[in-house]
C-alpha cells in the first residue's frame, strides 16, 4: 500500500520512529520496573504526549505554509476549537462528580446560574459527535474564514495579519463567561474518557500511543497530499501564484482544501492534547502561541513535514528544559531562535542536513543571482551550464 | 408636610425681601431652640425658622445639620456649629465655645428633614455675592420643587443681572411652576418652554413627572418637549462617544503611524513596533525617575524632556535592528515577520529582567489633569493633549515626508527603489533612517500612551494587532489612509460598546475589518498602478 | 448576449480601461481569426499588457466587449482559470516557470486536464499523457533535462519551457509577450520557427519589440498607441505608415 515514492527516505524513517515510539514508550512505562535505566517514569507521559500534539500541529502548519505559502498565525485557534470540543466531551463525562453535583450542567455554568445547556453543548456527552466536531468545528471556521479569504485574493502578510486577529477574536471572545465555554477558567478537572480515568497510567499510555498514532496518521495524509499532483499545484500556487491562475488553476479552490484539511489536523492534535494535560482554556487562542508554532517549523524545516514535526519536538522540550532550569532566560533564547533560524538557518535542521547529505554524494550546483534577480545555474567551476 | 408650612415661609421672605429685619434676632433665636426638641418634625419647623429669620448665620447652621456637624445640649437646649476641623461655635451667636463632648448630640436627620434644609438652603442663598452660589441655590430649589420659594425666587429674578445666574433661576421657577397644582397654564407653558430650553436629564425627569390633572395644553407641549430632550441628549450621547472614538482613533494613530512608515515605505513587517513603543514609554519612566529624585521643580515639563529622548532611544534601537537582521530579509516579508517576532520577545524578557514584570508608575503632569465640560460633553485633559498630540505628530510627519530631502528619498523609494537607487539614493541608508524614523515614532507614541495605559513589559502587545489593521483598513503605504483608518476603527469601536459591550464590540469591530480586507485587500487609500505589484 | 455572431475567434469590441483616471486602453476593437497570427507593436505604454491582461481576466475593462469563439464566451465575466480552461493561454514577458518543480513536473502541471482539486489529488499519470510530455520535451529541446529543476535552467531554455507549457494546455490561441527578449539570435529564429509551426494549428498572437523578430514571423501586425489602434495589415504597409512613424520616431 505504502510506496517509496508516498514516504521518500526521511519520510520512511521518520514513520519507523513514530510508530516504535507508540509501542516502545507505553511499553517501557507500563513493562519495565520503575528503577529500571530505561523506565519511562509517568509523569513524563503526559509531557511527552503532549509533545506529539504539538508535533502533529506543526505538521498541520508546514502543510500549508510549507507547500501552499499560507503563513498562519492562527493555527492556535484551530488546534484550541479541536481542543474544546474534547473538553466539552470529558466536561459532559463528569456528571455528577462536579462540586455541584448537577447531573447535566458542568460546575461553571451552574456557578452561573444557568438552567439548561446551551443548544451548541448538546450532543457532546456522546462520543462519536464529540470526536466528528473536533474535526468538523476547526474544519467549518477554517473553510468559512478560507472562502472569504482566497476569493478575495488576499495573500502573503496581509493573510497572516488577519489569521492572527482571527485567532485574536476568537481569544476575546473565549474569555467571556456568557459564550459558554468556562470564560477565563475553560474547561478542567476531567474525570472519564470514554469510561477509562484520565489520570490512570494505562489511560495516559494509551492515550500516548493515540497520539503517536494519530501523528503517523497526519504524516501519511500529508505525504499523501503533497506527493500527489495537487501537492505540485499548491508548491506551482507558492511560487508562481498568478501563473498557476493562468494555466487554468483556481487557485482559490486549491488554498482552501488544504487550509481546511490543515485545520482539521490542527483540531484533531488540540483534542489528544486537552486530556492528556488536563485542561483547555483560552488562553490557547492567544496569537503569541500561533507565531511560536510557526517557529517550530522553521526550526524543523520548513516544507519538510517530517522536520515540521521534528521541530515542534525539539522546541517544546527545549522549552520544558530552560523553563525548569532558566526560566528568564526561555523568551530570550526563544527570540534569539527566530532570529537565528530565519537569518542562519532558512531551511531549517531537517533541510539543511537533507542538503548536507545529497549535496556530499553530488557535484556541487550553485545558484547566483544575476542583475535581473534571475536565478541562473553555473556548475562548481564557475561556468554558465550552456543552454542547447 | 412640607406643604403646611407655605404661607409662613412665603411671609418670613417676603419679610427679608423687604428688608424688614427687626424681629430677626428673636426669630433666629426662638427657631435655633427647636432643634433641641430631638423630633423630626420640630427640627423641620426649625430649620424654617432659621430660614426665614434672615440671621447671617442661618446658612451656616443649616448647611451644618446638612453635614451632620449640628450639635445640641439637651440639659439648656443651646446649639453648637461643630466645624470641619472640629472646633466649636456657638450658633446663636457665633463665638467660639468650648463644650463637653459627651453631653453634645448631633441634631438627627431623616429624609424629609434633609429635603427641608435642601431646599432652605437654596433660599438662604439665592441672594448671596457669588454668582456660583447663586446658581448652586437657584439648583437646589430646583430639586426641591419647593413651591415656597417660589416668591423668593421671583424677587431674585427681579434683581438678578447675571444672564447665566437669571436662567437657573428661571429654570427653578419653571420647575416650582409645573409641580405647583394652581399655577396658572400660562404659567406652566412657560416652564414647559423654558425646561426644554434646559435640556438635559433633570429638565426631561421634570417633564416626564407632569401630574394627570396639568392642563391636556400643557401635557401635550411637556411630551413634546420631553421627546425633543430625549432625541437631543441621544445626540449628545452619540458625540459623546464619537469623542471617546476620537481620542480612541489618536491613541491607535500614534502607536499605528510609525507602522505605516516602516510597513508602508518599506515593506516591513515589523512585529517589536509595539515594543518600541514600549521602550518609548518606559523612557518617559526613567525621566520621571530622575526629576522626581533630583529635578522636582521640573516635573511639569517631564513629558516634554521625554519626548526627544524616547524618540532618539526607540528610533537607536529601531536602527540597529534594521542593521543588525532586517536588512538581510529584505524581500521576504514572512521572514522578517518572525524575526521581528522574536525580537519583540527579546526585548519584552530585557525589560522584564531590567525593571520587573510589574506596572511601572508613569505620573501626568498637573497641567494634564482634570476635565472640561464642552456643550454637555465631558472631555478629559489627558485625552484632549493626546488628541492634539497625535494630530502634531501626523501633520509633522507629513510636512518631514514631503518637505525634507529625507522625506523625498523616502518617497522615491516608496515608489520605485531600483529606480531610487539607480538615480544615486542610498536605498540601504534611506532604509535604515525610514526604519529609526518609524520606531522614534513609536517611541514618542510611547510617552503619550504612558499616560493612559499602564507601563509594563506587555504595553506593546496590546497594541499590535491594533496597529496592524489600521494600517491595513487605511491602506499601506498611505499617511492619510492610517489617519482614516485609526480614526474610523476608534469611532467604531466606542460606538459598538455601548450597543454589543466592550468585549463584544472589539471582536465586532475586528470580523468587520477582516471582512473589509477581504473586499479591498489592499485597504481605503491603495496605491494604485504598475509597481504596486512588485 | 451578442447580437451579431462574428467569425472570429477573439473579438474586442470598443474595450477601455481606466486606472485612476489614466486610460490604459482607449476603445480598443481587435480581432483575431482561427488559426491566424498576429504581430502587435507599439511603444512602451502603448497598452500592450493591458490588453492582454482584459483578454485573460486579470482586468476587467471599465466599458466594452471582449468575446471568445465567435461570442461564446464572454471574457469579462469569467475568472482567469475559467478562461484558461477555455483555451487561451498566455506566455509572460518574463519567463514565469515553477522553479521548484523539475521541467517535467512543469509540463505535467500544464497539461489539459480536469483541473478541479479532487481529481487533481487522485490523479494518475496515464500513458497518453507520459507520451504527450515525451513529444513536448523533444519538441522544446529540453529532453536531455527533463528531471532538472526548472531554477536551474538558463534564461532561453525557460521561455522555450514556458512555451511548452503552453502548448501542453492545448490552447486555441496565444498570447506571447515578448518571446524573444534576452534571447542570443539563433534562440530568436528557433523561436520565430516554433511560433510558426505553432501557428498551423491555433492562433498566436505575439506582442514584440523587436522588428527584426517581428519581420521573420511575416504576419499581420497591429499597431498600437496611446490604447487604440493605430495602424493594421502587413509589415511594410504599417512601418510606411506616417502616424507610426511619427509615434516611434517621437516627432
Amino acid at each position: 500500500m505504502i510506496s517509496a515514492r508516498l514516504l521518500g527516505r526521511t519520510g520512511t524513517i521518520f514513520l519507523a520512529i513514530v510508530l516504535a515510539v507508540a509501542v516502545l514508550v507505553p511499553m517501557s512505562n507500563l513493562l519495565l520496573p520503575v528503577g529500571s535505566p530505561l523506565h519511562v517514569p509517568d509523569y513524563m507521559m503526559p509531557l511527552l504526549g503532549k509533545y506529539l500534539c504539538y508535533a502533529l500541529l506543526a505538521l498541520s502548519v508546514d502543510l500549508v505554509w510549507g507547500y501552499a505559502g499560507i503563513l498562519s498565525l492562527g493555527h492556535g485557534a484551530f488546534f484550541a476549537l479541536g481542543g474544546y470540543a474534547m473538553g466539552m466531551y470529558l466536561m459532559r463525562q463528569i456528571g455528577t462528580r462536579g462540586v455541584y453535583a448537577n447531573p447535566v450542567l458542568p460546575d461553571f455554568m451552574v456557578f452561573l446560574n444557568w438552567k439548561e445547556l446551551p443548544w451548541y453543548w448538546w450532543g457532546f456527552d456522546h462520543f462519536p459527535f464529540a470526536a466528528l466536531m473536533v474535526l468538523a468545528a476547526p474544519g467549518l471556521l477554517a473553510f468559512v474564514f478560507g472562502w472569504f479569504a482566497f476569493r478575495s485574493r488576499v495573500t502573503g502578510v496581509y493573510l497572516s495579519i488577519i489569521t492572527q486577529a482571527m485567532t485574536f477574536a476568537l481569544l476575546l471572545a473565549f474569555f467571556r463567561n456568557d459564550m459558554g465555554f468556562g470564560g477565563n477558567n475553560g474547561l478542567t478537572d476531567f474525570k472519564d474518557i470514554l469510561g477509562f480515568p484520565v489520570q490512570a497510567q494505562g489511560t495516559r499510555a494509551a492515550l500516548f500511543a493515540l497520539s503517536a498514532l494519530a501523528l503517523a496518521g497526519g504524516f501519511l495524509l500529508c505525504r499523501f497530499i503533497v506527493t500527489s499532483k495537487l501537492g505540485k499545484v499548491l508548491v506551482a500556487i507558492r511560487d508562481a501564484e498568478s501563473r498557476t491562475r493562468f494555466i487554468g488553476y483556481r487557485v482559490e479552490n486549491y488554498k482552501l482544501f488544504v487550509w481546511t484539511v490543515s485545520a482539521m489536523l490542527a483540531g484533531l492534535a488540540g483534542a489528544l492534547y486537552v486530556p492528556q494535560v488536563g485542561i483547555i482554556n483560552p488562553s490557547e487562542f492567544a496569537p503569541a502561541n500561533s507565531i511560536e508554532t510557526v517557529i517550530w517549523v522553521a526550526v524543523g524545516g520548513r516544507g519538510t513535514l517530517a522536520g515540521a514535526a521534528l521541530g515542534g519536538v525539539v522546541v517544546n522540550a527545549g522549552k520544558t528544559w530552560f523553563t525548569g532550569m532558566l526560566p528568564e532566560l526561555w523568551l530570550f533564547a526563544l527570540g534569539a531562535l527566530f532570529v537565528l533560524v530565519t537569518l542562519f538557518l532558512p531551511k531549517g535542521i531537517l533541510g539543511t542536513f537533507t542538503e548536507w547529505w545529497t549535496g556530499r554524494r553530488r557535484p556541487a550546483v550553485a545558484e547566483i543571482e544575476d542583475e535581473d534577480g534571475v536565478a541562473r545555474a553555473i556548475d562548481s567551476r564557475g561556468a554558465p551550464v550552456p543552454a542547447e | 408636610m412640607v406643604l403646611r408650612n407655605f404661607p409662613a415661609i412665603a411671609f418670613a421672605l417676603c419679610l427679608i425681601v423687604l428688608g424688614a429685619g427687626s424681629a430677626r434676632a428673636d426669630a433666629y433665636t426662638d427657631a435655633l431652640a427647636r432643634f433641641a426638641a430631638d423630633s423630626y418634625s420640630e427640627t423641620e419647623a426649625a430649620i424654617e425658622g432659621v430660614a426665614a429669620s434672615g440671621h447671617p448665620l442661618a446658612a451656616e447652621v443649616v448647611s451644618a445639620l446638612q453635614a451632620g456637624r449640628l450639635l445640641v445640649r439637651a440639659a439648656d437646649r443651646a446649639v453648637f456649629i461643630r466645624d470641619p476641623a472640629g472646633g466649636l461655635k456657638d450658633a446663636r451667636t457665633g463665638e467660639a465655645t468650648t463644650a463637653n463632648a459627651a453631653d453634645l448630640k448631633a441634631v438627627r436627620l431623616n429624609n424629609r428633614v434633609r429635603r427641608a434644609a435642601d431646599a432652605a438652603m437654596g433660599q438662604l442663598t439665592l441672594r448671596a455675592p457669588d454668582p456660583r452660589r447663586r446658581i448652586e441655590a437657584a439648583a437646589a430649589v430646583f430639586k426641591s420643587r419647593d413651591a415656597g420659594a417660589l416668591a423668593a425666587i421671583e424677587s431674585a429674578i427681579a434683581a438678578e443681572q447675571d444672564p447665566g445666574v437669571l436662567r437657573a433661576f428661571r429654570e427653578a421657577r419653571a420647575s416650582i411652576a409645573l409641580a405647583k397644582p394652581d399655577a396658572s397654564a400660562a404659567d406652566q407653558v412657560a416652564a414647559v418652554e423654558v425646561l426644554r430650553a434646559k435640556g438635559d436629564r433633570d429638565a426631561l425627569a421634570l417633564l416626564r413627572q407632569i401630574p394627570p390633572s396639568a392642563p391636556d395644553e400643557v401635557r401635550g407641549l411637556a411630551q413634546l418637549a420631553a421627546s425633543s430632550i430625549e432625541s437631543r441628549l441621544a445626540l449628545l450621547q452619540r458625540a459623546q462617544d464619537v469623542a471617546y472614538g476620537v481620542s480612541l482613533g489618536s491613541v491607535l494613530l500614534l502607536a499605528a503611524i510609525g507602522l505605516a512608515i516602516t510597513f508602508g515605505v518599506m515593506g516591513v513587517i515589523n512585529m517589536a513596533h509595539g515594543e518600541m513603543v514600549m521602550l518609548g514609554a518606559y523612557t518617559t519612566f526613567m525621566v520621571q525617575e530622575v526629576i522626581r529624585t533630583r529635578f522636582p521643580e521640573l516635573f511639569g515639563a517631564s513629558l516634554f524632556i521625554a519626548l526627544p529622548l524616547a524618540f532618539l532611544v526607540a528610533g537607536a534601537v529601531g536602527v540597529l535592528i534594521e542593521h543588525s537582521v532586517i536588512r538581510f530579509l529584505y524581500g521576504r516579508p514572512l521572514e522578517t515577520l518572525l524575526a521581528t517576532w522574536g525580537i519583540s520577545l527579546i526585548l519584552q524578557q530585557a525589560v522584564r529582567s531590567i525593571f520587573g514584570a510589574q506596572n511601572r508608575e508613569v505620573g501626568t503632569p498637573a497641567w494634564m489633569s482634570g476635565s472640561v465640560d464642552l456643550w454637555g460633553l465631558t472631555l478629559t485633559w489627558n485625552r484632549i493633549v493626546i488628541v492634539l498630540f497625535a494630530t502634531a505628530v501626523f501633520v509633522a510627519l507629513l510636512v518631514a515626508l514631503k518637505h525634507t530631502s529625507l522625506g523625498l528619498q523616502i518617497r522615491a523609494v516608496t515608489q520605485n527603489r531600483r529606480m531610487a537607487g539607480a538615480m544615486g539614493i542610498r536605498t540601504d541608508w534611506v532604509d535604515a533612517m525610514t526604519f529609526g524614523l518609524g520606531s522614534g515614532v513609536a517611541g514618542i507614541a510611547g510617552v503619550a500612551l504612558s499616560q493612559i495605559d499602564n507601563v509594563s513589559p506587555n504595553l506593546g502587545q496590546g497594541y499590535i494587532i491594533d496597529s496592524f489593521l489600521v494600517v491595513v483598513f487605511g491602506g499601506v503605504g498611505n499617511l492619510w489612509g492610517t489617519l482614516v483608518g485609526a480614526m474610523s476603527i476608534g469611532i467604531a469601536n466606542k460606538l459598538l460598546e455601548p450597543v454589543a459591550g466592550a468585549v463584544l464590540g472589539k471582536i465586532l469591530l475586528l470580523v468587520a475589518v477582516i471582512l473589509f480586507i477581504q473586499k479591498r485587500p489592499r485597504g481605503l487609500f491603495a496605491l494604485k498602478g504598475r509597481f504596486v505589484e512588485a | 448576449m451578442q447580437t451579431t455572431t462574428t467569425p472570429s475567434l477573439l473579438y474586442l469590441d470598443a474595450v477601455s480601461v481606466v486606472f485612476d483616471g489614466f486610460r490604459a486602453l482607449n476603445n480598443l476593437s481587435l480581432a483575431i481569426d482561427q488559426h491566424e497570427m498576429r504581430a502587435i507593436i507599439g511603444p512602451n505604454g502603448a497598452g500592450k499588457t493591458t490588453m492582454m491582461d482584459v483578454i485573460t481576466g486579470k482586468t476587467r475593462p471599465t466599458s466594452g466587449q471582449a468575446s471568445f469563439e465567435g461570442g461564446k464566451y464572454d471574457l469579462t465575466k469569467l475568472d482567469e482559470a475559467s478562461i484558461a480552461q477555455l483555451g487561451i493561454g498566455r506566455k509572460f514577458q518574463t519567463p514565469t516557470v515553477f522553479e521548484m518543480h523539475t521541467v517535467e513536473d512543469n509540463l505535467r502541471l500544464a497539461l489539459k486536464a480536469d483541473r478541479r482539486a479532487v481529481p487533481t489529488l487522485f490523479w494518475r499519470e496515464s500513458r497518453a499523457e507520459r507520451e504527450r510530455v515525451d513529444s513536448l520535451l523533444e519538441r522544446i529541446r529540453l529532453k536531455d533535462h527533463r528531471a532538472r529543476k526548472a531554477a536551474e535552467l538558463s534564461h532561453g531554455q525557460k521561455q522555450w519551457l514556458e512555451i511548452g507549457m503552453l502548448l501542453a494546455q492545448e490552447p486555441k490561441l496565444l498570447l506571447v509577450d515578448e518571446p524573444a527578449a534576452g534571447m542570443t539570435d539563433q534562440e530568436t529564429a528557433d523561436t520565430a520557427d516554433l511560433l510558426r509551426e505553432i501557428a498551423r494549428t491555433r492562433a498566436v498572437v505575439v506582442v514584440e519589440h523587436d522588428m527584426v523578430f517581428v519581420r521573420d514571423l511575416g504576419v499581420k501586425v497591429t499597431c498600437l498607441h496611446e490604447g487604440s489602434v493605430l495602424a493594421e495589415g502587413p509589415l511594410d504597409q504599417v512601418s510606411a505608415n506616417e502616424r507610426v512613424i511619427e509615434v516611434y520616431l517621437g516627432r
